[in-house]
């Protein structure tokens, strides 16, 4: 009896939060699975077909298949995976190393804490547009360092239209198209302003490591580069662990980053959606929703990127249960 | 393994804090710690023995005097240049490696042979009784063990001085008393120069060739440890040595009579008449019907051979220091007093006490010093 009542009290506190996570989440969720298994599903009529696995004659994955045969999808998916295998390393290295730079300083510790916490709240769109100036053609800093200190004859077109030449081998034709210089500027501003969160994290963890270890290193003549490599990093670890992870997630779902620094088109002037991502993709689809399929197959789109995250952070789970020391 | 003697010469540390303010912690120390022997640093908490301790190991700088390690001047050395062996009070084991990873671990920053290196590492381990825990990791040892593992990595270099930082204070009573044993053991089996520091006196007294006793940052007597209870030099040597603590009585000199209230404890020869602090160990007290100190017995406690009197006395003091040990005997104006067993005493019984010569001491009550 009093164990109903406490169920009853407990489900009652509980609700709140419930409503809002089914409304907002788990309906969603479910209703993304659901489209991206209708069949010639029309959102305007919001009538459909039957279900892909139901209608006779077509495949069970008809709208995952019609995804991965297009090229657009293609282009944001390669785009986001180089966006998460590159800028998750790069960002969570630099911000290791600043954070354990910042640790070994004593005077201005606070000053510095306080210029690389800033980007942490700031807006991202504002940083976007404050990066596509520094990376502007004509009046950037970027390019006035390269000619008046690098003595370069004229700066670089960083955020201008990428013509692809297919005559050139197919290496150097694919790095034309993914691995060019929009690319770089836009990873050197989701590597900036991804900073701020990770040093936040990092110098916590290691102003919270006993001092003790270090004087017992010192005491032991442990080499600098051995300090960090067998007793910062390992203790250390997890924080890395969850650095890592949730950056490799979020990193999966990039969007805002590339509409702050080259707005809704996705890619430089002339040039649209050169750097889209899977969720820009399915953002867009909604320009084309009274197209019959096009909610199925950005549905689809959704699930085949949370299936690429769940695959990726389960590995990185299995890593780190074997690298992490608690 | 080379022994070495450490002199301190004119040792002295002030902190400054953030706004300005200094902190005298330890002042003006001139020691000379005998090669091949185990030392004990004691003092209260915060009379700068820790202090000492690490200014010896180079993590901590001396603001002025010099430390010698034998005949150089290592003052300005730093401590991974000392051969030192450091053991910490929380041991700072890492606690992502294995035993043997922790203990291997100097030899690899030497880059020592690993065949060598591995032949350490099972000596060191095996010495302190931990060779069959190596592949363990820190958190699956018990106290005990993980300060050995810690003495184990400090002892594997083979070091010339050890230095330990309150080593027992994290173990049970019952491992205290077992590890300290242990210490001795090693210390003697090696033949290491070993200072190490305790504020507990029993830890000090009973495993130590030397102690050097501290306050406020200043040395306050050093010697044997029987020596140094025998002879205490001062009034805080005489409080802070012995369990339970020496009982402090307002007395004074009368015509060459030592005097509590209106009873006669003893004889000086050649002191003026003044007021004196009289402290007398507890078993400095005698039954005899010949004396003119008769008290009447508040409590008897008998444990195995010793029953304790506790006894209430007008003159006896109540002080801090004077009951370390024993919290709810901190009663005032008691004093205790060991006898035999034998003596059939009950609580309430007016009893007679004589006091034994060797075990008074007379205080100025100023100063504190040695009348």
């Amino acid at each position: 009896m009093l164990e109903e009542k406490h169920h009853f009290k407990a489900w009652l506190y509980l609700s709140p939060a419930l409503a809002l996570l089914l409304v907002f989440t788990f309906y969603p969720i479910f209703n993304a699975f659901y489209l991206a298994f209708l069949y010639n599903f029309d959102y305007m009529q919001r009538t459909a077909e039957g279900m892909t696995f139901t209608t006779e004659g077509i495949n069970l994955f008809h709208n995952f298949r019609r995804t991965l045969q297009d090229d657009l999808f293609i282009r944001a998916l390669i785009n986001t995976l180089i966006i998460v295998f590159v800028s998750v390393p790069v960002s969570v290295i630099i911000s290791l190393l600043l954070s354990v730079w910042l640790n070994s300083i004593k005077r201005f510790q606070g000053f510095f804490q306080t210029i690389f916490f800033l980007p942490y709240v700031t807006n991202a769109i504002a940083i976007g547009m404050a990066f596509a100036v520094i990376f502007h053609r004509e009046y950037g800093l970027i390019n006035m360092i390269l000619t008046s200190v690098f003595g370069m004859e004229e700066g670089l077109n960083w955020l201008g239209r990428v013509s692809v030449d297919e005559s050139t081998p197919a290496i150097r034709a694919w790095f034309q198209r993914y691995l060019n210089l929009p690319m770089l500027s836009l990873m050197v501003f989701i590597t900036w302003s991804g900073l701020a969160f990770k040093i936040m994290v990092f110098l916590s963890g290691l102003q919270s490591i006993d001092k003790q270890y270090y004087d017992a290193a010192r005491v032991d003549a442990t080499p600098k580069s051995r300090v960090f490599r067998r007793i910062t990093i390992p203790l250390l670890s997890p924080m890395i662990a969850y650095i890592t992870i949730t950056s490799f997630i979020g990193a999966f779902k990039e969007y805002t980053a590339i509409v702050g620094m080259f707005g809704i088109d996705l890619g430089p002037h002339g040039d649209a959606n050169r750097l889209i991502t899977i969720v820009g993709l399915v953002y867009k689809s909604l320009n084309e929703m009274d197209s019959v399929g096009a909610m199925s197959r950005a549905a689809s789109a959704a699930i085949i990127l949370f299936m690429m995250t769940l695959v990726l952070t389960l590995f990185n789970m299995y890593v780190s249960k074997k690298r992490v020391h608690y | 393994m080379e022994t070495i003697e450490i002199r301190l010469e004119n040792l002295t540390k002030v902190f400054q804090a953030k706004n300005k303010e200094e902190t005298l912690a330890v002042s003006d120390l001139d020691i000379t710690i005998p090669a091949g022997k185990l030392i004990g640093l004691l003092g209260p908490s915060g009379c700068g023995k820790s202090t000492t301790l690490y200014m010896i190991s180079g993590l901590l700088k001396p603001t002025s005097g010099k430390i010698f390690f034998g005949d150089s001047d290592v003052t300005s050395v730093p401590p991974e240049d000392r051969g030192i062996g450091l053991v910490f009070q929380n041991y700072a084991l890492y606690p992502h490696m294995t035993v043997r990873q922790n203990i291997i671990f100097p030899l690899e920053n030497i880059k020592m042979e690993k065949k060598e290196a591995e032949r350490r590492v099972q000596y060191y381990a095996d010495l302190v009784g931990i060779g069959h825990l190596l592949n363990r990791k820190p958190v699956q040892l018990s106290g005990g063990q993980q300060q050995r593992v810690a003495i184990a990595r400090a002892l594997v270099k083979e070091p010339r001085v050890l230095l330990l930082d309150e080593p027992l204070s994290n173990l049970d009573a019952r491992l205290r008393l077992q590890t300290r044993e242990e210490i001795k053991r090693i210390q003697r089996e090696t033949g290491i120069t070993t200072i190490f520091v305790t504020h507990d006196q029993e830890e000090a007294m009973s495993i130590s060739d030397e102690i050097i006793l501290m306050k406020e940052g200043v040395q306050q007597q050093k010697g044997a440890p029987q020596d140094v209870y025998d002879s205490p030099g001062n009034m805080f040597v005489a409080k802070f040595l012995g369990s339970p603590p020496i009982n402090i009585f307002d007395g004074e000199i009368k015509d060459g009579k030592i005097m509590i209230g209106n009873a006669n404890v003893g004889r000086v020869e050649k002191k003026k008449n003044q007021p004196v602090v009289v402290g007398i160990r507890p078993e400095g007290f005698k039954l005899s019907e010949r004396s003119s100190f008769q008290v009447k017995v508040e409590f008897v406690e008998t444990i195995g051979r010793d029953t304790t009197l506790i006894i209430q006395n007008p003159k006896a003091s109540k002080d801090q220091a004077n009951d370390i040990e024993n919290e709810d005997m901190n009663r005032a104006n008691t004093f205790r007093a060991i006898v035999d067993a034998d003596e059939k005493i009950k609580p309430g019984d007016s009893i007679k006490l004589n006091v034994k010569p060797h075990k008074t001491f007379l205080f100025n009550p100023e100063t504190g010093e040695l009348v």
